[in-house]
């Protein structure tokens, strides 16, 4: 059976239109997605730097980048857009972002329940297996089901 | 005291009259979807006042080195398009690991946006 017209939810438009927000005006580009779990590129940037002794990116920049590519991968688990509010997000920053490379934010929904998703992810910067920070957080849909 | 690149970003500024909080005023830099404030920038903006806060209390000791170890951001209210304040508290400076809290807020004070905990690792001279 064919399933119904819909149209799938894609991160890579969503986030082209918000191109002028915060994401925006940090950088954040789109990298690669899946059913449930969307990859982010923060490019190193000067003007994100948190310690200029050292040039190490601010922990800003890397919460805030997490903080969208945890919510594109509800829209993704979720195959559509549907309005909510961070509860909470919970960062560990395992250790410092290498001056000059690129930030790759891996964000994973792994449940989804009638009011409440469950996020979890992982930010690298060129070694998945060398992981910079790990996130975990809520969201609740500010709307209700129709 | 000097802020960091990020905080220029942000357009971070310490209150006149209280150098300890900060105000973050509302430009299409930090939004979000349209009208709100970001997650991200709210949790960048009370992490900077956390650090501010933690600075000054070692100051107060002979200065150091700080470095973040975690982050917990709890999210009460939608941002909305006005300025935006927050300030940090450190709940216990150790030799080794402080503790701090920082709250923003917007008109009201008792009515908070967002909060933040957060543990530094502290290295004193």
């Amino acid at each position: 059976m064919t399933p119904p017209e819909t149209i799938r939810f894609d991160p890579e438009e969503f986030l082209r239109f918000g191109a002028n927000g915060h994401a925006g005006r940090l950088g954040v580009r789109y990298e690669a997605h899946g059913e449930d779990w969307v990859d982010l590129a923060l490019p190193y940037n000067p003007a994100l730097v948190g310690d200029p002794e050292s040039g190490v990116l601010a922990s800003g920049p890397i919460l805030a980048m997490m903080d969208v590519a945890t919510s594109l991968s509800i829209w993704l688990k979720l195959g559509m857009f549907r309005p909510h509010a961070t509860l909470d997000l919970r960062i560990d920053y395992l250790r410092p972002a290498t001056p000059g490379r690129t930030v790759i934010g891996h964000g994973q929904c792994y449940r989804i329940t009638r009011s409440i998703s469950f996020i979890r992810g992982q930010a690298h910067d060129g070694d998945p297996g060398d992981p910079l920070a790990h996130v975990a957080g809520t969201y609740m849909f500010t709307e209700a089901l129709p | 005291m000097i802020l960091p690149p990020y905080a220029d970003l942000l357009r971070l500024s310490a209150d006149p009259e209280d150098r300890t909080i900060l105000v973050m005023p509302f430009d299409d830099d930090v939004i979000g979807r349209p009208g709100f404030l970001h997650g991200g920038a709210i949790g960048g903006l009370l992490e900077m006042a956390a650090i501010v806060a933690l600075k000054y209390a070692l100051e107060e000791e002979g200065g150091g080195r700080i470095k973040p170890i975690n982050v917990t951001v709890d999210y009460m209210r939608g941002g909305r398009e006005k300025p935006t304040y927050a300030q940090g508290t450190v709940t216990r400076l150790g030799n080794r690991v402080a503790n701090v809290e920082a709250n923003a807020w917007q008109d009201d004070r008792s009515r908070p946006i967002a909060a933040a905990r957060m543990n530094y690792l502290v290295a004193r001279p």
